[in-house]
């Protein structure tokens, strides 16, 4: 092979692995990646159950309840538009607390209750996530917007 | 006065950084390499400045009333300099300047005019990490009046394992940058060839062999620290470690193929500056607090747009030079595919093509969110699906590369010294089959841990044991320690389960093969915090052992922690969480049994330990491989 072939080969070789890769990424990302809804965006878009999503938002006070096997909780989520049950079994997280932010990864069952597969909570009493920071700025907004 | 004496320090090293960076062009060449050495002293006393404020608990200094505390252990006290945005960039220019020492010593190979343009290079990046402590991160700032007390350290970094994986992940990051400055000063010089490749060599290893264990400690710290019982969470600060790793496996791979063969030239050397940048992608995705993470300290929007403005001069003026010199790079030596070079080159397009994956999932809810508002996580699904068959592919020519010959090689010899992998990886298949996993992408897993095992030892099959280089050793413990860790992967994600139990003392519930008793629970505390422990029995056949979980209340900051306890068996790790109590005298338990999951970090220690190996013979082989 000519140098010149070999480099054609070599580049050619290249953008098949750049298309190789695409492939593999893209439809994995428009099925796998989880969109972030706050109880807000669930009531206006209407998720159908089963999907995976990344729900955040505050845990309404008064709302946290155990089962009877001790390992199974149920709260809701609000962002002070809407609220959404949640179910969780498993431990909860160190800083899970009522009236606090958190972040649940899972899916709706039929019933319109949120499975959450895992719960994260803020790292340090200081510490807010982002998402949640946002969509309750976004909830503060819109009743500042129908006070006036 | 001492921390002043460290923020002079800081500000004389920036002051001989510029000297070292102008040395070529006000020709005084002479002074770059005393430069270089002045700044490694200057930069150490900066950092033992900032550790001495922090041993003392000097609260006047901001930075330590904010991260530090005097209740807090000693070893925090010290480990906690680099717990923070400020006292990790310091440590970071610290290992920039004592790389660049090292370089100034050792990078000789290449004559003394190259020597004097790489550290320039090097002191050019130098003087931008300078410029961000001193303007937008200063660690030594004073605070008027300073607390009585300071507020403490986040609990989660309590922990020993941030004495090592922090230095060790940041030797490899930085390291890269003087593979980096090669690849710069190549360029302008128009060195690139094998003796470059050579001399570059044995850099590329160290920084990877570094980034390798910096990963895997990462990993079996956040295994036991964060208590979820996994080792790898796709977590953005986890890729910004993964993507310079993968850069520099394909870098020192082509490295080998430009020193033995003078090919691959423009390609090296766009991976050595692809390689850095990702070490500073890495950085900024940190440090900038863009993406929610664990690892996001406080967040502070200047000092992202600083580092973005770093980031974009350094790999775009790279990348600049890189366009202009590409073409006058002539080309090198022809191959046929079947080949040495050819499984070299299979492996740096597979390795770009998972890159490619794992920058575009980390990315992509950035571009999304600054697109359309919308806001997404891209987790395990994503990786595991779409990285899955590249993997696969990977392991399939891991084994068969280092024994092809170079230029060319027909394919019945290659097939015949292939029949021992296959016949390998069809035993431990079999072996799978028989005992252990039900799955079919575990057996899958083990049929080419088995196949790259016995691929591996065949490497040094036929060779006086004596007299195999060192970097054909490398390469076989390397590639052995991948087959270890797809064992560890395979194995322990198909086997493994999860209890959760809600217990009394004395109580008990089966894991695995284990029985385990919560036989009580008692108050216990330390220096800052007060805690929980479990004491669980737990038994197997007739052995028992006491596994003794904690949940920690830490004070300042007031917080709380798991404490995991794990028990290492032979074939398994039996994980223990405990969680809260309901009141009424019951207890959350979660264990876990996790077949060979140690695999998995014994097989990252081993490939870092390979890398080190042919670090240390690279500097005096030629390269050239026996057929």
């Amino acid at each position: 092979m000519k140098p010149k072939h070999q480099r054609l080969a070599l580049a050619g070789a290249a953008v098949g692995a750049l298309l190789l890769a695409a492939a593999l990424a893209i439809p994995a990302l428009q099925d796998k990646a989880a969109y972030f809804m706050a109880p807000a965006d669930v009531e206006a878009k209407g998720i159908e159950p089963g999907r995976a999503i990344r729900l955040g938002g505050l845990v309404e006070e008064g709302s946290l309840k155990r089962s009877n096997d001790g390992l199974t909780i149920h709260f809701r989520v609000t962002d002070n538009l809407a609220t959404v049950p949640v179910r969780y079994t498993g431990l909860v997280p160190d800083l899970f607390r009522e009236g606090q932010g958190m972040i649940a990864d899972g899916r709706f069952e039929g019933n319109g209750t949120f499975i959450a597969d895992t719960l994260l909570a803020k790292h340090d009493e200081n510490y807010m996530p982002p998402e949640v920071a946002k969509a309750i700025a976004r909830s503060e907004a819109a009743a500042k917007a129908r006070a006036e | 006065m001492i921390p002043e004496i460290g923020h002079a320090a800081l500000w004389l090293a920036a002051g001989l950084a510029l000297v070292q960076a102008l040395a070529p062009v006000l020709r005084v060449t002479g002074l770059s390499v005393p430069a270089a050495l002045g700044q490694a002293i200057l930069c150490l006393i900066a950092f033992l400045a900032l550790m001495w404020a922090f041993v003392v608990s000097d609260f006047s200094v901001g930075l330590v009333a904010a991260n530090s505390h005097t209740a807090k252990p000693m070893i925090y006290k010290v480990t906690g300099v680099w717990a923070n945005h400020e006292g990790s960039m310091l440590l970071w220019v610290l290992i920039l300047a004592l790389f660049g020492a090292v370089a100034a010593l050792r990078a000789r190979a290449m004559g003394e005019r190259f020597r004097t343009i790489l550290l320039s290079v090097q002191a050019v990046l130098g003087i931008g990490f300078y410029a961000f402590l001193l303007l937008s991160s200063n660690p030594f700032e004073r605070i008027a009046p300073a607390p009585v007390e300071g507020s403490g350290l986040n609990p989660l970094l309590q922990d020993p394992g941030l004495a090592f994986h922090p230095p060790l992940l940041y030797l490899g990051y930085v390291g890269l940058s003087v593979t980096f400055a090669f690849a710069v000063a190549a360029m302008i010089e128009n060195r690139v060839g094998p003796a470059w490749a050579r001399a570059v060599k044995p850099w590329v290893l160290g920084a990877w062999s570094f980034l390798t264990a910096g990963i895997t400690l990462g990993s079996f710290w956040a295994y036991y620290e964060l208590g979820w019982g996994g080792w790898w969470f796709w977590d953005p600060v986890e890729n910004a470690s993964l993507m310079p790793w993968l850069a520099a496996t394909a870098l020192f791979h082509s490295v080998g193929v430009l020193a033995a063969r003078n090919a691959l030239r423009n390609w090296t050397v766009l991976l050595a500056v692809i390689a850095f940048s990702l070490s500073m992608i890495g950085t900024f995705i940190v440090r900038s607090g863009l993406l929610t993470s664990v690892h996001a300290f406080a967040v502070d929007p200047e000092r992202g747009v600083f580092l973005l403005i770093l980031l974009a001069l350094y790999v775009g003026g790279a990348l600049c030079l890189y366009a202009w010199r590409a073409g006058s790079v002539t080309a090198g030596a022809p191959f046929t595919p079947i080949s040495r070079e050819g499984g070299l080159v299979a492996n740096n397009l597979i390795l770009s093509a998972v890159l490619g994956v794992v920058f575009l999932g980390t990315l992509y809810p950035l571009m999304l969110e600054g697109v359309t508002g919308e806001q997404v996580s891209v987790g395990a699904p994503y990786y595991e699906s779409a990285l899955l068959p590249l993997l696969f592919l990977l392991l399939l020519v891991m084994a068969a590369g280092p024994l092809m010959r170079w230029r060319a090689m027909d394919l019945p010899t290659l097939g015949r010294r292939l029949v021992p992998a296959i016949a390998g990886g069809l035993v431990l298949a079999g072996i799978g089959a028989a005992i252990g996993p039900r799955s079919v992408l575990a057996l899958v897993g083990l049929a080419f841990a088995g196949w790259l095992a016995i691929a591996s030892l065949m490497i040094l099959r036929g060779r006086k044991l004596r007299r195999v280089p060192a970097s054909v050793w490398g390469t076989a413990i390397a590639h052995m320690g991948v087959a270890v860790l797809t064992v560890g992967v395979s194995v322990s994600g198909a086997m493994s389960v999860e209890k959760l139990a809600n217990l009394r003392p004395g109580e008990s519930t089966s894991i695995g093969p284990y029985e385990a008793v919560l036989t009580h629970i008692e108050p216990a505390g330390g220096p800052n915090f007060t805690a929980v422990r479990a004491t669980i029995a737990v038994k197997r056949s007739d052995a028992v052992t006491m596994l003794l979980p904690e949940r920690r209340n830490f004070t300042n900051p007031m917080n709380e922690t798991t404490e995991t306890d794990i028990l290492v068996a032979a074939d398994g790790n039996l994980y223990a969480v405990i969680g809260q109590g309901d009141g009424g005298g019951r207890w959350q338990v979660r264990l876990h049994w996790q077949p060979f999951v140690a695999w998995i970090w014994y097989g990252g220690l081993m490939a870092a330990i390979g890398g080190l190996v042919a670090m240390m013979g690279g500097r005096r082989r030629t390269g050239r491989a026996l057929p």
